[in-house]
């Protein structure tokens, strides 16, 4: 047996939409290990939801099969919820509830004493700043507000595996950050697995060791941050000279450096994508100096997630959102709170 | 598979879910007892401006008037209160917090059960309530009547309660599909369980309808009981009728929850 916590095995889900067959995920196969932290990370419409909602027993897969906790997801599901925590992309608290009583109601849910439910509660009250609305009902809560109760929710149990479906969308910086701090907290402390999606891409980049990249249900790119920057987009070179003809000189120093491309930028500068820009801009510098080339400017911008999703697809991942999905095969997510039927 | 003796296999245990699910939907409704006011409108309007006209029409006394209108009054709460709770799950469905409660470890069958069950408490209070009204007025109701009276409406919400969870499922997230439905049927089964008016009159037609409408049957149980007969026949059809409609609701409920996601 190895040690994975998920094991996916060529995970389909077809939805039939006004008759057609949209195939939201194409055979997604993959494994992780117990307390990674890995961000799936792609375009709307991309099918992250939909993965989710497959390995959390909400939806069974059209075909393929995959391992929970240890648990098959169709024949085990009761006991894959039993040990997963998951925060879904949309509002988890019940709008006629009060905040403190989901939390509570929650914990019973899970099988914790009232106690032991009161305590929890307490204690991510106070750590996610609920407090100050904690007796308010969730109908009352301002948006960020209403995601920090989710996450809230997610964690009342503290399961070793935990699903998080965008759960920083719509949070202020300091709450994303409060977020994150528990989000490492978990882990440090319980060793917990974490898989989240998100879009944000410096997110991703900074706390998750793993980005899976997702386009059109189907997963494109795993590995750590640092690698899929290194191997698919590199850092951007731009040095700067005093004419042209320097620039043109230029051209074959700093090539003679590297095996990527050196490309004239502009009327006087030169530019590179390379994977170890850091160690080539010293360098070329030095190399340019004796060809008696003065370089003037030198910049250096390490790449973003956003250049590889660019590498990979060709689009940016904000072309992507746009052209993506149009917004009626969205699921729905804008319900208008006045048309709440308070809980009689 | 090698993986079973680390982890226990999870107890799925219905009746604690029910009380975990019953006990958070009940949470709201103590906090803001207020709100069973406003579930209430329709019931005070047919009591305050309808049984007026009833009185006056009928030329007997009040008291009497409302010996015979005050039980339909208490149907009425079941059917208009009741009857549209399906709405609040609809709610939760298109949030998210319908989807939480299923990834959590319960069991399906505990989700629509312990929700119908909610339905009792605020058939109790708001029952009370209108009867507390109409007293002052010259209405009477018999002690054991009125217990035995809450019990059968208790049951019979139950029923309508799991039934409007049901069309919620079954509507999703098309919401004017279940009010569309729920208005369709509310009126016609009103009128034809003579809650509002003796369909002693009716055309035989309507009269055959009304015979295999439930309930038609619980309000003439209900107007049995609370006169304090609790021998009659009707009550006896009454409970069959309000039985029938929970286990037939609780059934499609509890179907329909499980193919819920
Ligand atoms: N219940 C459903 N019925 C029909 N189609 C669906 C359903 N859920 C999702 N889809 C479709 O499946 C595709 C993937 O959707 P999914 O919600 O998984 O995307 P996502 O990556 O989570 O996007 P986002 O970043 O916008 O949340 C989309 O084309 C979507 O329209
Ligand atoms: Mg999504």
């Amino acid at each position: 047996m190895t040690d994975s916590i998920i094991d996916a095995q060529g995970l389909t889900k077809r939805f039939t939409v006004k008759k057609k067959a949209v195939e939201a995920v194409t055979d997604l196969t993959f494994e992780v290990a117990r307390g990674e932290l890995v961000a799936f990370l792609g375009p709307n419409g991309a099918g992250k939801s939909t993965s989710l909602r497959m390995l959390t027993t909400l939806i069974p897969p059209t075909s393929g099969t995959a391992r929970v906790v240890g648990f098959d997801i169709l024949r085990r599901p009761a006991d894959v919820r039993a040990r997963i925590g998951y925060v879904g992309q949309l509002t988890s608290g019940s709008f006629a509830q009060r905040v403190r009583d989901e939390l509570l109601s929650q914990g019973t849910f899970y099988g914790m004493s009232k106690d032991a439910s009161r305590r929890r509660a307490d204690e991510l009250i106070e750590s996610l700043d609920l407090a100050s609305f904690a007796m308010r009902s969730v109908q009352q809560l301002s948006g960020g507000q209403k995601r920090r109760l989710d996450v809230a929710l997610g964690l009342m149990h503290a399961p070793p595996l935990l699903f998080l479906d965008e759960p920083s969308t719509g949070l202020d910086p300091q709450s994303r950050a409060n977020l994150w701090q528990h989000i490492l907290d978990l882990r440090a402390q319980h060793g917990t697995t974490v898989f989240l999606t998100t879009h944000y891409l410096e997110e991703a980049d900074r706390y998750a060791e793993r980005v899976m990249v997702m386009d059109q249900g189907r997963v494109i790119a795993d590995d750590t941050a640092a690698r899929l920057k290194a191997n698919l987009a590199g850092d951007v070179l731009t040095l700067g000279f005093a004419s042209a003809e320097e620039a043109g000189r230029a051209v074959a120093v700093v090539q003679s450096l590297t095996d990527r491309e050196v490309r004239r930028e502009g009327e006087a500068s030169v530019s590179v994508t390379a994977p170890d820009g850091d160690a080539l801009l010293p360098s070329a510098v030095r190399a340019l100096d004796a060809a008696g080339i003065v370089v003037r400017r030198a910049t250096g911008v390490p790449p973003t997630l956003d250049d590889v999703f660019l590498a990979l697809t060709g689009r940016t991942l904000r072309e992507a959102d746009e052209g993506g999905a149009t917004p009626a095969d969205e699921p729905t997510d804008q319900v208008a709170d006045d048309k709440v039927g308070a809980n009689r | 598979m090698s993986s079973t003796t680390d982890h226990p296999a999870a107890q799925a245990n219905p009746a604690r879910d029910t009380w975990h699910v019953l006990t958070r939907e009940l949470k709201p409704v103590l906090r803001d007892p207020f709100t069973l006011i406003f579930s209430l409108v329709q019931p005070l309007v047919f009591l305050g401006l309808f049984a007026p006209l009833l009185i006056g029409q009928s030329g007997v006394p009040a008291g009497e008037t409302l010996q015979w209108f005050v039980p339909g009054v208490l149907v009425m709460i079941v059917l208009f209160g009741t009857g549209a709770t399906g709405s609040n799950l609809q709610y939760e469905m298109m949030t998210g917090s319908h989807e939480r409660t299923l990834v959590a470890p319960l069991s399906r069958s505990s989700l629509l059960v312990g929700r119908a069950l909610k339905e009792i408490a605020p058939i109790i209070a708001q029952s009370l309530l209108i009867v507390a009204i109409a007293m002052p007025f010259g209405f009477r109701a018999d002690p054991i009547g009125l217990v035995v009276g809450l019990a059968l409406l208790a049951v019979f919400g139950v029923g309508l309660g799991a039934l409007s969870y049901t069309l919620a499922l079954a509507t999703k997230d098309r919401e004017w599909l279940f009010w569309g439905v729920q208005q369709t049927l509310i009126f016609p089964l009103m009128i034809l369980s003579g809650m509002l008016l003796p369909l002693d009159v009716a055309p035989g037609w309507m009269r055959a309808v009304a015979a295999v409408n439930p309930l038609n049957w619980v309000v003439q149980a209900e107007r049995a009981l609370l006169a304090g007969e609790l021998g009659s026949m009707v009550v006896l059809w009454g409970w069959v009728a309000a039985l029938a409609l929970a286990c037939v609701g609780l059934w499609a409920g509890v179907r329909a929850i499980r193919r819920s996601s």
